[in-house]
């Protein structure tokens, strides 16, 4: 008989979501689902508030990536009173960004997922967690809360607050930054630098220790999406978008973010408050692609600080020739190279002096009707799209978060770990459940940033071609 | 016994002396005894509107802000029974409005925050009514947001008697009454509304706050945040902020 297996909840994940496999009569896993079953709103009550808010409510989608949320609103905010802002509010919003990369990204790594690698898939449930990793390893999980820490202390000094900061506004930001808080951050980044580069070395020997399970690891083929710098660098604040695909031919590059929604459709399944968006021009099965810092580091053609460009070109060879990493596992590896960038380059932003400068916000009233921010949030590229009316006032929001582009690729990755771990045998091993979740963990997904498909999920009709191009689409 | 001369009533078992022509909650303040208010503010006459300086004298239910001080009286303040009536008042307040703490430039500063956080009001207990209340970003340098509005009249108090313009009014009745804008378009734009005016200083909420000024002194710094309400109101605490920076809605003028 047909059976259903359920993981519920989804542990050590920014969220809640749920797992189904789907088995046929024979016991062959026929599916696997990635549920997300809880459910914001953003998108609707922001409606009727003012633009100038917008940075203050959306920081508090999310108590990881407050700060992503933050600059991105702040840059739609840009967008629509049409000006440039100041030159030390613009790096100053490039530091907080990294900041985020920083504290977010040691999150994932130390908090979440290093239980998994350094105790084992296998090990007991009860003690794979922080805690167990405290206790087995407590100089390795010591200094990795203590990088978390360093991203959060860099928000706090220059938002005033460690989380959900309303910091950033439309023209620049609200608070110049001081010599004392710029003298107090760059104390910190030789550590910062030591402990992530002893984070890879330790990811190098769960490389070796993990060999067996690192090839099925959600290793598929699909595109990938991130923002390059004019000259193919490594971005995170600014530049334009880049698709490539699985063998890393470029498919699309310079896609400015305000004509995203040229490129990118969405569709929704009934059983998940998460979209699942795609490249259009291909539909929604080739139109599969990845974000965040698997996918950042593939579409780059380099990172402009030695020691990560270094890693970069040794994280290019696990591509094996081909012409992009494509194993989800890799993600982790990836989430470091940017940690290391990432700390490289707020040494270089913090010793800059045009970040004190005095003049860190232009005002302007309503110029456009429409803008679009963007920037690379820690799981990849944050879209938010506002329309406001003369006076200001928000009249819609879209947002289209990392994690639900990263939706289609989750599925496939837990379908592949079901299938490779569960092939006619019944029995369901807490290693395969944990592999299920790690699995999930690897894309870092956050799920409380990403659901905001309210009254329109199950309402939305979508006529596709066999390309995938779209024929008619009906909302009630 | 000191002063003796000066006429006292009892508050919850303390002797509470008092000029005569004052009203129990202005005595009641002027000796450092807290009466939870909302709709009181000491630059202008008593209005009795919000109710929530309610208490018993002699057994009967009274406003504070409105009955004059009696010698002898017997007045209970701070009784369960009197708080658990306040704490419903403000929960009302919370429920027919649209009051979102987390976003509001006025949290912090709020009266009906600090209020409801003085009286261990944890959740809003009734059901919310989550009116449709457009905010009014018409003004260059003023936002109206009548999401919070408490109908406590301080700011049509204020635009008539101290600024001559009448720029606010109530209009509806009952369950539908609600602040409105003296301009035929009902936009704040074409009233004749000033940042300079007392009208913008008066309000206890969130609803009257000045463009471009949002968050500048940091949540956390904030008048009660630093202090609670029921020492800044008998001037136990002087509103400042650690970061030594001016308030953000103005000159220190937000309410009392």
């Amino acid at each position: 008989m047909a059976k259903t297996l359920t993981i519920d909840p989804v542990t050590r994940i920014e969220g809640h979501s749920k797992i189904t496999i789907l088995l046929d009569d024979a016991g062959n896993v026929e599916d696997a689902r990635f549920h997300v079953n809880e459910f914001r709103g953003f998108e609707k009550f922001c409606e009727g508030r003012l633009l100038w808010e917008m940075p203050g409510i959306t920081s508090r989608i999310c108590g990881i990536c407050p700060a992503s949320h933050l600059v991105t609103s702040a840059k739609a905010g840009d967008e629509i009173l049409a000006i440039g802002i100041p030159e030390a509010a613009d790096k100053l919003r490039r530091i907080i960004t990294l900041a985020q990369w920083v504290q977010s990204h040691a999150l994932s790594f130390f908090h979440l997922s290093s239980p998994d690698l350094m105790l084992g898939f296998d090990s007991d449930p009860a003690a794979r967690n922080l805690f167990g990793l405290i206790a087995a390893h407590p100089e390795f999980a010591r200094r990795g809360i203590r990088l978390r820490k360093f991203g959060q202390e860099i928000i706090e000094v220059l938002g005033g607050r460690r989380i959900h900061t309303p910091w950033a506004v439309p023209g620049g930001v609200r608070e110049p930054f001081t010599a004392a808080g710029r003298d107090r951050l760059l104390a910190g980044i030789p550590e910062a630098l030591a402990t992530t580069q002893m984070a890879i070395a330790t990811l190098m020997l769960m490389f070796e220790r993990h060999a067996k399970e690192i090839p099925a690891f959600g290793n598929f083929d699909t595109m990938h999406l991130g923002s390059v710098r004019a000259d193919g660098a490594l971005e995170y604040y600014g530049g334009t978008l880049r698709l490539r695909d699985a063998d890393g031919n470029t498919i699309a590059d310079g896609i400015e973010p305000r004509d995203f929604d040229k490129h990118f459709a969405e569709k929704t399944e009934p059983w998940s408050y998460l979209k699942f968006p795609y490249y259009a021009p291909l539909g929604p099965e080739k139109g599969i692609y990845r974000v965040g810092p698997l996918a950042r580091l593939n579409v780059c053609d380099f990172i402009e600080t030695p020691l990560a460009e270094a890693e970069r070109l040794k994280f290019k060879a696990l591509g094996g020739g081909a012409g992009a990493v494509n194993n989800s596992f890799h993600y982790h590896y990836a989430r470091l190279i940017e940690v290391l960038f990432a700390v490289e380059k707020l040494e270089q932003l913090l010793r800059d002096p045009a970040t004190l400068d005095e003049h860190v916000r232009s005002k302007a009233s309503i110029n456009r009707h429409e803008g679009v921010g963007a920037t690379e949030a820690p799981r990849g590229v944050l879209f938010h799209h506002y329309k406001v009316d003369d006076d200001g006032v928000i009249q819609s929001v879209n947002m289209l978060i990392a994690t639900a582009q990263n939706n289609l690729a989750m599925n496939r990755a837990i379908r592949q770990l079901a299938k490779h771990h569960l092939t006619g045998v019944a029995e369901i091993t807490e290693g395969l459940l944990n592999r299920l979740e790690a699995g999930i963990r690897c894309f870092d997904p956050c799920l409380s940033c990403s659901t905001h498909a309210i009254g329109q999920m199950p309402l939305l009709v979508e006529l596709t071609r066999a390309d995938g191009s779209l024929l008619a689409r009906r909302a009630r | 016994m000191a002063g003796a001369e000066k006429p006292m009533f009892a508050m919850d078992g303390n002797d509470v002396p008092f000029e005569p022509g004052q009203t129990i909650l202005q005595a009641a303040l002027a000796a450092g005894r807290y009466v939870p208010h909302l709709c009181f503010h000491p630059e202008f006459k008593p209005h009795g509107s919000c109710k929530l300086c309610t208490v018993k004298i002699n057994g009967r239910t009274v406003a504070s802000c409105t009955t004059l001080a009696k010698q002898g009286d017997e007045v209970e303040s701070e009784t369960p029974e009197i708080q658990d009536l306040r704490r419903n008042l403000v929960q009302f307040l919370f429920v027919e409005g649209n009051h979102f703490c987390p976003s509001c430039e006025k949290s912090g500063s709020c009266m009906l925050q600090a209020v409801a956080y003085d009286l261990g009001v944890m959740a809003e207990h009734f059901s919310p009514f989550f009116p449709s209340r457009p905010i009014d970003a018409s003004h260059p340098d003023v936002l109206l947001d009548f999401n919070r509005c408490i109908l406590c009249e301080l700011c049509i108090r204020a635009s008539a008697e101290v600024d001559g313009k009448n720029v606010f009014a109530l209009s509806g009745r009952g369950a539908k009454k609600h602040l409105i804008v003296n301009a035929e378009s009902g936009r704040l734009a074409d009233t004749r509304l000033a940042v300079e005016d007392k009208a913008m200083d008066v309000c206890p909420v969130g609803v009257i706050l000045r463009k471009r000024r949002g968050f500048q002194v940091p949540i956390g710094e904030r008048k009660y945040d630093q202090h609670p309400i029921r020492e800044v109101a008998v001037g136990k605490a002087t509103a400042r902020h650690a970061s030594g920076k001016p308030s953000p809605q103005g000159p220190s003028k937000e309410g009392a």
